[in-house]
């Protein structure tokens, strides 16, 4: 019966969700009370679990074309997971609390809570799978949840837009990620991540053919966690409410990248060409993020970026062969992003649906549990000691150091940006005078909301220490302590902060406007351009020949009169249709006797 | 029972030419159908492989002709397809016009074709069900259809009756390159004396073309597949789903049953062809698909597109393969059914399909956009739906064959586009979805009704079982797998394999590869 008892963690929100799809759409204070039962049963599951190192879980057979191809469903159960899954629930279930309050008045209520609960059990599924073929299933699955929840206001046009954006290009990503497994399938003989690790020596000598296939399992981590070149959906993304971009587009979701990378490690660091690119990718998304935040307006959008600029420092620690350091980051990049999406959705509900921070403006004093909450978790992101992004952010730097000096330069830059654009932002946001009579007039979220701030404060403040978090994590060893990382660590944040401080202090406009930033490298105007003058040209292209040639050289010529049975044909009329049926099957049959009995 | 599937139908179909109340005796011959189906399926042994509830009824014996039915794992999943399909084309029918009577005895026609097709093990009936379902599929687009039908009507006449004729041609000549001795029109002893390698690969490979050629085109193989976007278009949405949910599956459910098990040497003669065509399918309809600017069209191209995926499946030639092919066939049925129903439905309400007018309408008819919105994502391969087993099990068996280890041979190619196909469909479908459901809607679409409560029995009956099989797909696979175990590896030219095929893998790997018997590399179809 114990074997049963991780599933319970998947099954429960899954059942939540399909209770809701299926009875309690239009009982919509019903379908929160299930789906939020259905989180805090995963969590507390997922803390058993934890607390309970040697359980186990039954296995059951998806697939069996024996002895081909086998898919088990079973469950990892090692440090990884436990951790992964009790932060993801944990943080989930803050994010169902502080949903009541922000979609209070949503119309959509229970199709938000149904697509939340799917999520969870995708989410976690990801967290669990045992092996690539159950891993693409929840992977996928999640993929289709981010796209209902961006989606959630599917009436207006820019949210289904992002929508279809955000599913498609992850597809793209995905496409690499299919055949990598593929490659990867025929080369070791199993998809089970416990067998092929032992089994990478079979790809003896061929050095090109083990980095290619590691780079197409990357490109699944590009996809989902938003790495360049694949990185322009998530700041799109943000059209969804403010609880889903905290909850899958800066906690979770997102992170599966970096925690699948983690995951299959071994594939990754057996090639060193891979790992290279890997760390190339994270260090090129963590700068260019950084840069296009710098000159963003709107508040979501300037967290979405700041997303994706940690999301590359992982990517650059995986690229490091670092996961400790790694995981270290997405555990108190987790809290900390929580945190300040959920606080800025505070704000923007607060300023009905304000996010352009040009129209916010002194908030401190309208929202002080928002500005000390939201203060906490701006400290942590840009790595102020004593707070958890400091030590996670400071580890990657070690890392960075130790291995590659020009990689090391270019995050100790995006450091300072992150201070900059950071300290731009709670600059014009909380200080100086309202700027809107929406900001002269705001007022406290109610505590359904802000308890969840303070929790996630709390950790976002306290999770970097060793103390707390060497429960749940491997930490990166102690090295003979470089005191001139954190040293030079401190000092771009000191100049980020400084010149943010100095440039933006008392403005009510921006001062500096660079182009190239504000149209974020001109990266959508690209991918529109590329996308017309192949995938459409060649569309069209198709249809005409489909259309021209195939149709019209085939019998489309016939239908239309143009040569001898086409002006035959023209002759019957329809209702002589069934006299011309009743003759084909006479035909047939009669061909038969002939061909056959004679 | 299995001759209750056939005939329950049938007579409901006389009957409402004679006059009995159409739509209700429809839907209770279709129940009862699908009642019998299920029961089918509850009592199938799924412990052995060959063919149950067998029945046989001598016509000819000197002809050695008699109307022999029965199901194996294969038959039975088509069977059951095909009445899950009928009750809910049958339910999605609204009011007809003129000749309701016949309206409905048409649609049970075509379904006790297709179950007859499905269910006999003869050669003669295997043939003759088939022609019995198409002649009603011409009259229903020809006399009900909408748009330009009657030019439609003709397309799909004359293709699939040219279609229809090559694949008779090839069955003749099947049967005739039997020696004397074994021939029979009955599936087994012909398939059996095939496995004794009766037939000259000479013939084998003339043959295998004919009906690759013939059946392809029923199941429009690129470039034979003009036909399907425009007869789907034009006809009423109970025949589209009929026919793109059913009828064309016989096509691929022959290569299956007939070609590949009988002719293993000509499968491998023209695999390069065969993938150069699905390929077609995938790749250059896909496109075609991105470029259609009205629901029906799109729907139509996309059911074209996905052949190529079971093509790929049958082509891989492996028991892998074809079980996916197997699932994916039943789970294209199901979601393209519940498709075209819903568009059906829409057009019935908005009065046109394009694009450019359509928007928004999710929040007019959220039921309507709810139903639509599963079977998109079914369409897509999303995991939970049928389709993305049967989509994993093609992709997976099919890259198998030929491999090599650090080489791309043309199933790994193959394989690849195939999965580039998947980002197109994702982008064709969800653009469609986009343009259809989402959006602001227009002023004139703001008091659409939704789609009525009672239709909420077969949309939930088409997802349930998608989603049923989706998350159990061993229930199907379990009764599928050992027929094509048998028949992909009884046949004794498969067993040579060239050492190049078998990978520097595992040892599990290499005993599962000689298990199996079903790769070939590139090498070998050169070489031959």
């Amino acid at each position: 019966m114990t074997s049963f008892f991780p599933w319970l963690i998947l099954l429960a929100p899954l059942a939540s969700a399909t209770v809701i799809t299926v009875f309690t759409l239009r009982w919509k204070s019903v379908s929160c009370a299930i789906s939020i039962v259905a989180v805090l049963v995963s969590f507390s599951a997922s803390c058993w679990i934890f607390a309970h190192p040697n359980a186990s879980a039954a296995e059951f057979v998806w697939l069996d074309v024996s002895p081909v191809f086998r898919v088990p469903l079973g469950l990892t159960l090692d440090p990884l997971s436990r951790t992964m899954a009790v932060l993801v629930s944990g943080i989930g279930a803050l994010i169902h609390i502080y949903s009541l309050g922000y979609m209070r008045e949503d119309q959509g209520k229970s199709r938000y809570f149904a697509a939340l609960s799917l999520f969870m059990f995708a989410m976690l599924g990801i967290v669990f799978a045992s092996n690539f073929v159950m891993l693409f299933i929840f992977w996928e699955l999640v993929g289709f949840t981010s796209y209902v929840l961006i989606g959630h206001w599917f009436f207006r046009n820019a949210p289904a837009d992002a929508a279809n954006e955000a599913f498609i290009t992850t597809r793209i990503g995905d496409f690499g990620f299919m055949t990598g497994i593929l490659l990867l399938w025929m080369t070791t003989g199993s998809i089970v991540f416990a067998e092929i690790a032992p089994r990478m020596s079979m790809f003896g000598g061929h050095t090109t053919f083990v980095a290619i296939v590691a780079l197409l399992i990357f490109c699944g981590a590009v996809g989902k966690s938003a790495q360049f070149p694949l990185h322009v959906w998530l700041p799109d993304a943000m059209e969804g409410p403010t609880p889903v971009s905290a909850l899958i587009h800066a906690a979770t979701m997102v992170a599966a990248g970096v925690y699948m990378l983690v995951r299959v490690a071994f594939i990754i660091q057996a090639s060193h060409t891979a790992l290279l690119v890997v760390a190339w990718v994270g260090t090129i998304t963590a700068v260019m993020a950084a840069l296009i935040a710098t000159q963003q307006d709107d508040i979501k959008r300037i967290l979405a970026y700041s997303t994706l600029s940690q999301l590359g420092y992982m990517v650059m620690a995986v690229g490091l062969a670092s996961n400790e350091a790694a995981m270290f980051h997405l555990f108190t990049h987790a809290f900390f992003k929580a945190l300040l999406f959920l606080a800025a959705g505070s704000v923007i509900v607060m300023l009905h649906h304000e996010q352009d921070i040009w129209k916010m403006g002194g908030l401190r004093k309208k929202l002080p549990i928002t500005f000390v909450t939201f203060g906490a978790g701006a400290l942590a992101l840009i790595g102020c000691p004593p707070f958890s992004g400091f030590f996670s952010k400071e580890a990657i730097l070690a890392v960075d150091y130790e291995h590659n000096l020009p990689i090391f330069a270019l995050a100790l830059f995006a450091a300072f940006l992150t201070a900059f654009y950071v300290t731009r932002m709670l600059v014009i946001v909380f200080f100086g005078s309202p700027r809107s009579d929406s900001a002269r007039e705001s007022r406290e979220s109610p505590a359904v909301m802000t308890m969840p701030l303070i929790v996630l404060a709390i950790l976002a403040t306290l999770g970097g220490f060793a103390f707390f978090a060497r429960n749940f994590l491997e930490l990166p060893a102690e090295k003979e302590m470089v005191f001139f990382v954190p040293v030079l660590e401190i000092i771009a944040l000191i100049f980020g902060v400084g010149l943010a401080i100095a440039l933006y202090r008392g403005r009510a406009t921006e001062p500096v406007k660079i182009e190239l930033l504000r149209r974020k490298f001109y990266f959508d105007e690209f991918y529109a351009w590329l996308i017309r003058w192949t995938q459409e040209l060649l569309a069209r292209l198709a249809a005409f020949i489909d259309r021209w040639i195939i149709d019209a050289g085939a019998v489309g010529g016939s239908s239309r009169g143009t040569w001898g049975i086409g002006a035959v044909l023209r002759l019957v009329q329809v209702g002589n249709l069934q006299a011309y049926a009743f003759l084909f099957g006479v035909g047939v049959i009669a061909v038969i006797y002939f061909a056959v009995f004679r | 029972m299995v001759l209750f599937t056939i005939f329950c139908p049938l007579v409901a179909a006389v009957l409402i030419m004679l006059g009995a109340p159409a739509r209700k005796t429809a839907l209770a011959a279709s129940i009862l159908t699908f009642g019998a189906a299920l029961f089918l399926f509850a009592s199938f042994d799924r412990s052995h492989a060959g063919f149950q509830h067998v029945t046989s009824l001598g016509i000819s014996p000197e002809w050695r002709l008699s109307f022999i039915t029965g199901v194996d794992g294969l038959s039975m999943i088509m069977v059951l397809l095909a009445s899950i399909v009928t009750l809910a084309a049958v339910w999605f029918t609204s009011a007809i016009e003129r000749y309701e009577h016949a309206f409905y005895a048409c649609l049970l026609l075509i379904s006790a074709g297709a179950i007859g097709a499905f269910a006999s093990i003869d050669l003669f009936f295997f043939y003759a069900f088939h022609e019995l379902a198409l002649i009603p599929t011409f009259l229903l687009i020809g006399i009900w259809g909408s748009g330009n039908r009657v030019a439609a009507a003709w397309k799909i006449t004359i293709y699939l009756a040219i279609g229809s004729f090559i694949l008779l041609i090839g069955l003749i000549l099947l049967y005739q390159s039997f020696p004397l001795a074994s021939r029979s029109f009955d599936i087994r002893v012909l398939q059996s004396a095939a496995a004794m390698g009766q037939i000259s690969p000479e013939a084998q490979r003339h043959v295998y073309l004919l009906l690759l050629i013939g059946f392809g085109i029923l199941i429009s193989l690129f470039p034979f597949h003009t036909w399907a976007p425009e007869a789907y278009a034009a006809a009423p949405a109970p025949v589209a789903m009929l026919h793109a949910g059913v009828l064309k599956k016989f096509g691929l459910y022959g290569l299956l049953r007939l070609a590949i098990p009988m002719l293993p040497e000509g499968a491998r003669h023209w695999a390069t062809l065969l993938v150069v065509l699905l390929l077609g399918n995938i790749i250059y309809v896909g496109l075609v698909t991105i470029a259609q600017k009205r629901l029906d069209w799109m729907l139509g191209y996309s059911s074209v597109m996905h052949m190529g995926y079971v093509f790929l499946g049958i082509a891989s030639f492996g028991v892998l393969g074809a079980t996916g092919a197997v699932v994916l066939m039943f789970a294209h049925g199901l979601s393209i059914a519940l498709l075209f129903g819903i568009a059906g439905e829409l057009r019935r309400r908005t009065g046109t399909l394009a694009f450019d007018e359509l928007g928004g309408l999710a929040r007019t008819m959220p039921f309507a956009g709810l139903a639509f919105g599963f079977g998109t994502f079914a369409a897509i391969g999303l995991p939970g739906f049928a389709n993305f087993a049967g989509e994993v099990m093609i992709f997976f068996g099919a890259f198998r064959n030929g491999w090599e280890i650090g080489r791309m041979h043309m199933f790994q190619i193959a394989t690849v586009l195939a999965l580039w196909g998947v980002v197109l469909s994702t982008v064709y479908m969800l653009r469609a979805y986009r343009k259809t459901f989402m959006g602001s809607a227009g002023e004139q679409w703001r008091k659409l009704p939704d789609l009525s409560k009672g239709l909420r029995v077969p949309v939930t009956l088409l997802v349930g079982a998608l989603l049923c099989y989706g998350f159990f797909p061993q229930i199907f696979v379990r009764s599928v797998a050992p027929i094509f175990g048998r028949s992909l590896s009884a046949n004794p030219v498969t067993q040579s394999r060239s050492p190049g095929a078998v990978s520097p893998g595992s040892r599990e790997q290499r005993e599962s590869a000689s298990t199996e018997r079903g790769g070939y590399t590139i090498q070998q179809i050169a070489t031959r």
